[in-house]
């Protein structure tokens, strides 16, 4: 095992050697830094070739200079010596300190995205792998080679011009009228239809259900304004807490573990009595104090379950925590919907609340809710892009593995001794399903780093990939080189990483010593 | 036991063993990729936008049937906007409309498609054929050329291809500097820009490639080849390839789907095709700012990259069905009807396409 991990550490840095190097001498051939000062007619046009010159040290062979930068890389080796020196950019800024903002940056935008598409495309991949050929399936599936096809930059300005221009003009009279809600009712309904499962009838009960509901909800929102002043308030709570109870029961426990779904509920129960206790904490919120408060919602979970006990103690502990992390989710957002009338009139924002650009707005001042409210407002539309395109190769993937692993023999013998469907799909199924789409994840976390280069261009998001392409385009070795090397040694940890995992994943394969 | 499962499920799934009539394999690929309708539809709309985007416009000097080109200005018609309608069905002056200063957009998207499609063919072409080579070479010889090709994959696969598209892109605009690369790429900007892509998208395809030589070189058939004194290239070429065509198929599809993709992200940057010439990414990227003028010049181009990139991927799935031998095209409907047509002589089957039926409706139970 070490023997394999020291090996593969020794190729991979051999590799990277030679890809820098190749790297490098790419960008210095891929244009003249000097092309901007040629054509000027200023006085001082040699002087300022001769500095940019001087800055690049244009004079030495690009070979020669690699040599130079790689002398200064490898003092980022040494630890805790703090001379890293990965060169300046044309601009005279320090490489580490512009890759340092770069990163946050794009692991802001990234993060979020990534995380949300993987539970998507895990979600849809396993339920169309358990509904093979229905309607949804052929539906999951057209719309992921939809998504597969689409060019990110087009969907990132449609996204712009109906997510942002458009929802922003509709907040200013948010009034929906009543043929777009028995519009967008019908339409949810016969997606429901849709997802339903069982026999026709059971499918238009709950399409029609879920029409009356999304129709009635709308009409309620359009009447009281509820756009301006948005919230859940406690009764939306306590209904969505029971239905979190109930649903995470079923799917962690079976509905018929009674203990299970007793903690569940009372820790539902408990956050709802909670809301109104937390109310002026929340008030002063940091960040920290989230972090904390989020542990402590499971610890609560985790200590219900264990006193609610019942035959399988575990099960009733996991029950009860999911479900108090879930309602400790609402009440943030509760509480984030809250702060939206502050957000929505402040003097940065007015009224226009969906930005197209940026990370955040400029200038702009207020605790933590409001610029909680401000990052979501500027990450909303370019997540919504990046999990758009990221989703389909999660639910095809996740489909296919779930689909070979329904055929196994062992499903059919747990299903033969006369496990509940629950327990096949969920412990002896969907465990397994997840091991190579764990590698992928792996993979793909690797990639996140290089940052979506067009994504970050098109929303002018200036993380890593607009470090690159920058880079590329003013013939600046430096921040291309760092931004190649944060990249690739990361993709190659994590592509370790994977191979690692996989083996402790499944003990069938084993990693050659 | 595991060939017993595979004969029963071809019984109980439909595709009623058509290898039985003694098919030849391509004879059997054809049939199921006929009978896969998202593909059909898939090459039915490919054809359409190839034949339309190749003759509309003309190519490589030869003039098509459209009146205008993609350089030519003419007087806007109605304010630029589209002049096709689909009832009465009529294309009009300017079918798709024209941009602010009255080049037809039509042609413009035609000539962006023919350089999309060019692309797509060169990188696939370029793409597999490398992959082909390094793949066969590293996976049939393996020792120290494994060693050394695979490592040379590692260095590709991790130079970003944005950096390789801007050195091209660089030295396609460098044409007073006569050497020959130069004036080839200024002349041929699409050609050589697909030349490029395709030299640093072989990396996956070759790994996967010498995958299927490392398992195929351990079968019985190839060790017989070997004793009766068949070449190493006849082996490779004969015996080796034939099998390992499925994968190279389906995969170099899927390259070519994702070079749409690649070319179109390139020129949107700006460092793909260039101006004069046009691409669908460059004129989404010229044209992004005027959305709420004329939101045409926004959705035909657009329109066009998701209906390549979508039919190349139905038509890539189609084909991976066809050849995934243990494909099963298993139908739901006439796998319920076969309880009652498969004939007595094989009750079996019967039984266990009812077992098959139960555990498919089981799943959906658990859902």
């Amino acid at each position: 095992m070490v023997t394999y991990i020291v090996r593969r550490l020794v190729t991979a840095a051999l590799i990277l050697l030679g890809a820098s190097f190749l790297v490098y001498l790419l960008t210095a051939a891929s244009g003249d830094p000097l092309a901007e000062f040629r054509p000027s007619s200023a006085p001082n046009k040699q002087q300022l070739m001769d500095s940019r010159s001087a800055l690049l040290d244009l004079d030495t062979p690009a070979p020669v200079r690699y040599f130079k930068w790689l002398g200064g890389a490898a003092q980022c080796l040494v630890p805790f010596a703090g001379s890293c020196n990965l060169g300046k950019n044309i601009a005279g800024q320090p490489i580490t300190d512009a890759l340092g903002h770069a990163l946050i940056q794009t692991l802001t935008l990234v993060t979020g995205a990534t995380i949300l598409a993987i539970l998507v495309g895990i979600t849809l991949g396993i339920i169309t792998a358990l509904r093979q050929y229905s309607t949804l399936d052929y539906g999951v599936t057209f719309m992921a080679f939809l998504f597969f096809s689409l060019p990110i930059f087009w969907v990132a300005v449609l996204l712009k011009e109906f997510g942002a221009i458009g929802f922003n003009n509709f907040l200013r009279n948010p009034e929906i009228p009543l043929p777009v809600s028995l519009g967008i009712g019908v339409v949810l309904g016969a997606v429901a239809v849709v997802v339903a499962g069982g026999d026709m009838r059971r499918r238009v009960v709950t399409g029609g259900i879920v029409f009356a509901v999304v129709a009635a909800v709308l009409v309620y929102f359009s009447v009281t304004q509820w756009f301006k002043t948005p919230g859940l308030g406690p009764v939306v709570i306590a209904i969505a807490g029971v239905g979190i109870a109930f649903a995470v029961t079923l799917l962690t426990a079976g509905l018929r573990n009674r203990k299970a779904l007793q903690s569940a509920l009372i820790a539902a129960g408990v956050g709802v009595l909670l809301y109104f206790f937390i109310q002026p904490l929340l008030n002063q919120a940091t960040f920290l104090m989230i972090v904390l408060l989020a542990i402590a919602a499971v610890l609560v979970g985790l200590v219900i379950g264990y006193f609610m006990g019942g035959y399988d103690r575990g099960q009733s502990m996991r029950a009860a925590a999911i479900t108090s992390f879930l309602v400790g989710f609402l009440m943030l957002l509760d509480r984030f919907l809250q702060a939206w009338p502050a957000y929505f009139n402040n003097s940065r924002v007015r009224g226009r609340p969906i930005a197209t650009i940026g990370a955040g707005t400029p200038n702009i001042e207020g605790d933590f809710w409001i610029l909680g409210l401000d990052s979501f407002t500027h990450l909303v539309l370019p997540t919504t892009a990046l999990v758009l395109i990221s989703l389909a190769g999660y639910t095809r993937f996740t489909r296919a593995s779930m689909l070979e692993i329904m055929n196994m023999d062992y499903i059919r013998t747990a299903r033969a001794k006369g496990l509940s469907e629950r327990a096949v799909v969920m412990r002896h199924a969907f465990r397994n399903a997840l091991i190579p789409v764990a590698t992928i994840v792996a993979f793909d976390i690797g990639g996140l780093i290089g940052g979506a280069v067009i994504t970050e261009t098109v929303f002018s998001v200036r993380g890593m990939g607009f470090l690159f392409l920058d880079g590329i385009l003013h013939v600046d070795p430096n921040p291309v080189m760092g931004v190649f090397l944060c990249v690739a040694i990361t993709a190659m940890a994590f592509n370790l990483i994977a191979d690692l995992a996989y083996s402790a994943l499944d003990p069938r394969v084993r990693v050659k010593a | 036991m595991a060939e017993q499962a595979g004969l029963r499920q071809e019984a109980a799934g439909i595709e009623p063993v058509s290898e039985a009539r003694g098919l030849s394999q391509g004879q059997i690929v054809r049939k199921r990729f006929l009978g896969h309708s998202g593909a059909i539809v898939g090459l039915a709309v490919f054809a359409i936008i190839f034949v339309m985007a190749f003759t509309s416009v003309g190519y490589a000097g030869i003039p098509g049937w459209w009146k205008y080109t993609h350089e030519a200005v003419s007087p806007l018609v109605n304010d630029g906007a589209p002049t096709a309608s689909l009832w009465p069905l009529a294309w009009g002056e300017h079918p798709f409309g024209q941009d602010r200063i009255g080049r037809d957009l039509f042609a413009m998207t035609m000539r962006g498609a023919q350089q999309s499609i060019t692309i797509m063919v060169v990188i696939g072409l370029i793409a597999g054929l490398i992959g082909v080579v390094v793949g066969a070479l590293s996976g049939y010889f393996r020792g120290w050329m494994e060693a050394v090709l695979m490592r040379l994959t590692d260095v590709i696969i991790i130079v970003p291809a944005l950096l390789l598209a801007a050195v091209m892109a660089q030295l396609a605009g460098r044409r007073d500097e006569g050497s020959w690369f130069a004036a080839f790429a200024s002349s041929n900007g699409v050609l050589a820009l697909g030349i490029f892509l395709g030299l640093i998208s072989w990396v996956g395809l070759a790994r996967l490639m010498r995958g299927e030589f490392l398992s195929l070189r351990e079968r019985e058939f190839v060790d017989a080849a070997r004793i009766s004194g068949a070449s190493n290239a006849r082996i490779i070429f004969k015996h080796i390839l034939p099998n390992a065509v499925g994968v190279l198929i389906v995969n170099v599809t899927l390259t070519m789907s994702a070079a749409i993709l690649t070319e179109t992200a390139l020129s949107y940057l700006g460092v793909g095709v260039k101006s004069p010439d046009t691409s669908l990414g460059l004129l989404i990227s010229q044209n992004q700012e005027a959305f709420a003028t004329r939101p045409w010049l926004f959705w035909f181009p657009g329109l066009f990259i998701v209906l390549i990139c979508l039919s190349i991927n139905f038509i890539g799935d189609g084909l991976r069905d066809a050849f995934d031998p243990r494909q099963k095209k298993f139908n739901a409907k006439k796998a319920s009807d076969s309880g009652a047509t498969v004939p007595e002589a094989t009750p079996v089957a019967a039984l266990d396409s009812r077992a098959d039926d139960g555990r498919t409706s089981g799943g959906d139970r658990g859902a």
